[in-house]
């Protein structure tokens, strides 16, 4: 494939310069104007989707309306919902060739390298441009295997009943104000559903991509596993510069069944603009596993606690939370476990990094209900400061209300001295090349797991994050 | 052309301390040069200066490697411009391995962008025959920078260091303290087997009992932030015998 690539990646100086200011391209639809009924009619419509779907997103947006901003939202009264398109869909049908996409979207897949990701790494791939899947592709892994993975919209049409099962079950719209806002503008994002004992050995990827400012993406992944399947769907997620800010308010619901194993990845690298509200939930049946990885890199704000509800006997998950804060920007992340049954296990894990004046923040939340006796649960926090302007606060919250399951809790802080500083210089590295070895390190057990490529790819964003040239911005 | 310090001034950033206080020193390539002093004399902080440590401010006066001057490059400009500093009470740096920081560093000086790619493999080679050398166990490699190193690991690993990115000139602060005979005597040999390579060493020691290993061309004795002899090696058996009591 000529440009683009991993082999550019490598190359390149900063994240900035790789998607550049964002250009003007062709959009076939864009609805914009107050959130009210006309707007969600004309959505459904334009999306051509069933009645009980408009009905859901009426709901929501009475919903929407009544319920009151949450309290631990910071740093939002900034964004002015009225100015914001809804829905854009760009002049781009769907296809299933990387060669079939406008040059437009095809040269920034290009230089984020995903054609030759997705051609080396990847069972399957759904790419959201705007409001709307532009690529989607299944290899042949999928389709000898019985898997399902198609855009949600297209499985609202072929799979009515099986989406309504599921649809909004795990994470319902009622949960905050802007879960209700979610539904009652999703569009976007797609459906999995791996059948009983299939396990799918390369991942999944869906890739989230905002193109213009003042825009809001509300895209939606639906993952069914069936009885003793596996997956790794991983997430990534980019933007190119804006002057003013956009608006990302993604879901994902995942639905586990008895002994299945999901991973779930996330690498969240928008850029300086946008501001990321993701709800993201898991319902974890009897003795399934959950594994969540969740790097949050980029964006202006970033909330963000994938959840596990440990439904079933002997469900377990793994939380992992990464984030930094490089700079004027603000990371309020964590993890929640659930344990609503005997001998479930969790272990949450939060590694957060803040300099320049960047703020994370750790919000998490075990509960463990009456009865899930011989349930345990480990938090760990694990803070890194590189200057002495970085912040990070931690909040962790446990509800154990059975007295025969065992939540444990350690945390840590480290800052990054002069001495250590000028000690990894006197060596002859320049100050953003030590802050991206310390930070490396810091997340290295954490990446274990990863397929390498993306361990390669996350290694370089964090290397230009605190290279001379990029960051901050 | 040497490492030369010219009438050099030196204070501690916001205390305004002096505590260089117009120093001239100088070492040239394939020399060994010993700077003594009692504890609190101002060799570390020489040291920290000659290298770029922002804590220390030069007042006046000059460092310069083989006539350039250096006082206005950071740390990493002076390390890439082939200066070492071994350090004697080298930090942790939880995070970083060992082999990692090695291979970063030797990386920046072949001009390899990817900091931990092994684009030779015979650095790893080399790692491990100057740790073995060293008498430095191999796992200490894989663990963070002086994370639970002992204090004669830490001074080995200091020389492995050197050993590896080959300097033009290293100071060596204190590389001695702390260690058994037999750790001395590692030491002094890879002190030699830097001069043979033609890199200068400027080894600053408080004790004598490295000096019989290995013998300094010129001997400097600073006090109070000043130079107040030098010599030949005869100035270290001096010492020796009488300590830094007529001095002061």
């Amino acid at each position: 494939m000529a440009g683009g690539g991993l082999e550019e990646l490598a190359k390149i100086k900063s994240f900035d310069e790789l998607l550049g200011i964002a250009s003007t391209y062709p959009r076939e639809i864009v609805l914009r104007g107050r959130i009210e009924r006309g707007l969600i009619e004309e959505i459904s419509r334009v999306k051509k989707e069933p009645d009980w779907m408009r009905r859901l997103r009426l709901r929501a947006l009475e919903l929407f309306e009544k319920l009151p901003t949450p309290k631990w939202v910071i740093g939002l009264d900034e964004i002015d919902l009225e100015e914001i398109a809804y829905y854009v869909k760009p002049l781009a049908d769907r296809v299933e060739s990387w060669d079939d996409l406008p040059q437009w979207i095809k040269d920034y897949y290009k230089k984020l390298g995903l054609p030759e990701i997705e051609a080396r790494f990847l069972s399957g791939i759904n790419t959201v441009f705007d409001s709307e899947t532009v690529l989607h592709r299944v290899k042949e892994e999928l389709r000898s295997k019985g898997v399902v993975m198609i855009p949600l919209e297209e499985a609202l049409r072929k799979y009515p009943e099986f989406v309504k099962e599921y649809f909004g079950r795990v994470f319902p719209m009622s949960d905050h104000k802007f879960a209700a806002l979610h539904y009652a503008l999703w569009s976007g994002g797609v459906f999995v559903y791996v059948p009983p004992s299939v396990r799918v050995e390369q991942p999944i990827e869906a890739f989230f991509f905002v193109g213009s400012e003042l825009e809001g993406q509300f895209e939606h992944t639906l993952i069914v596993m069936g009885e003793g399947s596996s997956l790794h769907f991983i997430e990534g997620c980019s933007a190119p510069m804006f002057k003013k800010y956009s608006f990302h308010d993604g879901m994902v619901e995942l639905y586990v069944h008895r002994g299945a194993e999901l991973k779930f990845t996330t690498v969240q690298n928008w850029s300086r603009n946008i501001v990321n509200f993701n709800n993201k939930r898991a319902i974890i049946e009897e003795n399934g596993y959950v594994e969540w990885l969740e790097a949050s890199i980029g964006s202006k704000l970033t909330y963000t606690y994938p959840t596990s509800i440990l439904k079933g006997r002997g469900a377990r998950t793994r939380n992992i939370n990464v984030a930094i804060s490089n700079g004027p920007f603000i990371k309020d992340t964590g993890g929640k476990a659930i344990h609503l049954a005997p001998n479930t296990h969790s272990i949450l894990v939060s590694k957060s990094i803040s300099s320049n004046r960047g703020l994370t923040v750790y919000r998490g939340l075990v509960r463990i209900t009456r009865g899930a006796i011989g349930s345990t649960s480990h938090v760990q926090c694990d803070s890194l400061i590189l200057d002495n302007t970085g912040k990070a606060y931690t909040y962790p919250r446990n509800e154990v209300e059975e007295p025969e399951a065992e939540v444990t809790h350690e945390a840590t802080t480290g800052r990054l001295g002069e001495d250590q500083l000028f000690y990894l210089q006197s060596r002859g590295l320049s100050e953003g090349e030590a802050k991206s070895l310390i930070v490396l390190g810091f997340i290295r057990d954490v990446l274990q797991g990863l397929p390498l490529e993306y361990v390669s790819v996350l290694s370089k964003v964090i290397e230009l994050e605190f290279s001379e040239y990029g960051g901050v911005g | 052309m040497p490492l030369q310090v010219r009438d050099l001034v030196v204070r501690i950033r916001g205390l305004g301390k002096v505590v260089v206080d117009g120093v001239n020193l100088e070492v040239g390539k394939g020399e060994i040069v010993a700077l003594m002093g009692p504890n609190g004399s101002g060799k570390s902080s020489l040291a920290y200066t000659i290298m770029g440590h922002p804590r220390y401010e030069v007042v006046s006066g000059d460092i310069v490697v083989d006539g350039e001057s250096i006082v206005g490059l950071s740390p990493e400009e002076r390390s890439l411009k082939g200066l070492f500093l071994g350090f004697q009470n080298p930090v942790e740096v939880e995070g970083v391995k060992l082999s990692n920081l090695i291979i970063a560093s030797y990386n920046k000086r072949i001009g390899e962008r990817d900091l931990l790619k092994t684009s030779n493999p015979r650095i790893i080679v080399e790692i491990n025959k100057y740790a073995s050398i060293l008498g430095l166990r191999r796992e200490l490699l894989y663990r963070d920078v002086n994370v639970g190193f002992s204090g004669g690991e830490r001074k080995r690993s200091e020389m492995l260091q050197a050993l590896i990115l080959n300097p033009r000139y290293v100071i060596l602060d204190e590389p001695d303290s702390g260690l058994d005979v037999d750790g001395v005597k590692v030491i002094a040999n890879a002190i030699e087997t830097l001069r043979s390579r033609n890199t200068g060493v400027l080894l600053i020691t408080h004790y004598t009992r490295i000096l019989r290993y290995v013998k300094p061309s010129r001997v400097y004795v600073m006090v109070n932030g000043r130079i107040v002899e030098k010599g030949g090696y005869e100035l270290a058996e001096k010492i020796d015998r009488e300590g830094y009591s007529v001095y002061q």
